[in-house]
């Protein structure tokens, strides 16, 4: 493999820049207010979204609360077991969370309903069900088409209690977050990997970017280094990556 | 942008300092008599131990690798360390930051040296001010250093924001929950390479650029101090051939 990539190949064919083919359904749990499924390549991830009222965080008393899990199912991979999130998983989850917060997708202070007490809590849930590299970029595509198909439940607050009116709002979505996740195996950078690629690279970086261009969240991962070159390349072929998945997200909205 | 005012007109921050200025910080080595390395760091308010115990057996024995030594890193912070109490059970941004910490040491360390051994790190904030995981590294891998394992280069760490629109130099706790971008970024200064780098905030293009190469010009300056600090705990004042001449010019840059 490492042969193959210092000559600019990849395994499944792909240059080293190319991202997998990447398919998107809307709307799959009717019970959800608002969920997706993200095929990128093998990678496939479930995002759905619940939305209850709850106490504001501490700090943001005035703003609604956006919670992003995500949980590697044992169905996903041979060398998944069930229980308590490991390491991996938890950053995996912080990592598309951040992703999200940051760039401020959702216009959390139109989410309030009692100001400092009762406020919109929206939990977008995510389900990995084959993993197969990248699973960062899957499951932040998946709560991203989950979030921009939603349609939240408009409560209303009667003689002090919440009550349900049955009708439905668009979210208030300010930009769209896109993350690109590269790895470095040798000198070169690959993006997109999948789990077979993974298991041989050194670091990997996770860059998000919003729909104006601006960088709103990176991770880097794993135990290696990027040099300062790497990572301006990297960062550079973000943004320009970003533009055809954006657009396909995009489209969801319509 | 920032609803609060975080630089006045004459561009000193709210502590007082330059857009350009690290905070204080202080290295002590050798702090726990116990450790095999150790050392606590003060940056700025933060309070942190860091020990090092190893290169030791591996409890439980099937996670040593045959091959290279397996680090363990633990990041932790202590109930008072923060304005409100924080619940003493690791949370899940602590057990990411673990994660990242150890990350960044990694590529320092010559685990290849110490095969079927572990090497444990525990990090302690005491006192928290922002930028606790950039204090930690620097601490830790100054206490990796003083513990005697074999390193390619130390870990200096150091991270740069934009506040009030500008990019500033390694953030506080105010700016760091006011501001709007935190990147804390972990660099191995002899040998170029970049070990950790986070992002959270708005970004464009040439703030991009400008933060992560303030934030590397921190680090150089972090560096400077924990190499200081090592040279002070292992010669004294009878510094060896060259190291004295060589600490007075960087001090007059």
């Amino acid at each position: 493999m490492f042969d193959l990539i210092t000559n600019g190949k990849r395994l499944d064919g792909r240059n080293l820049e190319d991202t997998r083919d990447l398919q998107i359904e809307v709307d799959i749990i009717k019970k959800a207010d608002g969920s997706a499924k993200v095929k990128l390549g093998n990678s496939e991830v479930i995002a759905g979204i619940k939305v209850e009222t709850g106490e504001p965080f501490e700090g943001l008393e005035n703003k609604g609360a956006l919670i992003v899990t995500a949980e590697i199912l044992p169905i996903a991979s041979p060398y998944i077991e069930p229980g308590p999130p490991d390491e991996e998983t938890i950053e995996l989850a912080r990592v598309v969370d951040r992703g999200i917060r940051e760039s401020k997708m959702v216009d959390l202070d139109k989410l309030v309903l009692i100001p400092g007490k009762i406020v919109y809590t929206i939990f977008v849930d995510c389900s990995i069900i084959n993993a197969d590299g990248n699973l960062f970029d899957a499951t932040s595509y998946a709560v991203v088409a989950a979030l921009l198909s939603s349609k939240l439940p408009i409560f209303e607050i009667h003689d002090g209690k919440v009550v349900d009116t049955g009708k439905k709002q668009e979210p208030p979505i300010t930009t769209i977050p896109i993350s690109i996740t590269s790895i470095r195996i040798g000198n070169n950078i690959i993006l997109d990997p999948t789990a077979e690629e993974e298991v041989c690279m050194e670091s990997r970086i996770t860059i998000t970017t919003n729909s104006n261009g601006e960088y709103t969240a990176i991770q880097k991962g794993s135990t290696g280094y990027f040099t300062l070159e790497q990572i301006k390349f990297v960062a550079q072929t973000a943004r320009i990556k970003t533009e055809t998945i954006r657009t396909k997200l995009k489209e969801l909205i319509k | 942008m920032d609803q609060t005012i975080l630089i006045d007109e004459n561009g000193k921050r709210t502590d007082g300092r330059s857009i350009d200025e690290l905070r204080d910080v202080k290295i002590t080595i050798g702090v726990i008599k116990n450790a095999d390395g150790s050392a606590f760091i003060e940056f700025g308010k933060n309070k942190i131990i860091v020990a090092v115990y190893g290169p030791r057996e591996v409890h439980p024995k099937h996670m040593a690798l045959p091959d290279r030594c397996v680090l363990r890193c633990r990041y932790h912070m202590s109930p008072f360390s923060t304005d409100t109490r924080k619940n003493p059970a690791p949370s899940r941004r602590e057990v990411e930051i673990s994660k990242v910490m150890r990350e960044a040491l990694e590529p320092a360390i010559m685990l290849e040296d110490y095969p079927r051994a572990a090497i444990d790190v525990f990090v302690e904030v005491l006192q928290a001010d922002g930028g606790s995981r950039c204090a930690g590294i620097a601490a830790a891998s100054v206490a990796l250093a003083d513990a005697g394992v074999n390193m390619r280069d130390l870990v200096a760490a150091c991270a740069a924001g934009k506040v009030n629109d500008k990019i500033v130099l390694d953030i506080n706790d105010i700016e760091d929950k006011e501001g709007s971008a935190d990147m804390p970024v972990a660099y191995l200064p002899n040998l170029e390479q970049i070990t950790l780098l986070q992002l959270d905030g708005i970004l464009n293009e040439s703030q991009f650029d400008e933060c992560i190469e303030k934030a590397i010009q921190g680090c150089k300056k972090v560096y400077e101090i924990q190499r200081k600090a090592l040279i002070e705990k292992y010669f004294g004042n009878d510094l060896p051939d060259g190291e004295e001449k060589e600490l007075e010019e960087n001090k007059e840059n």
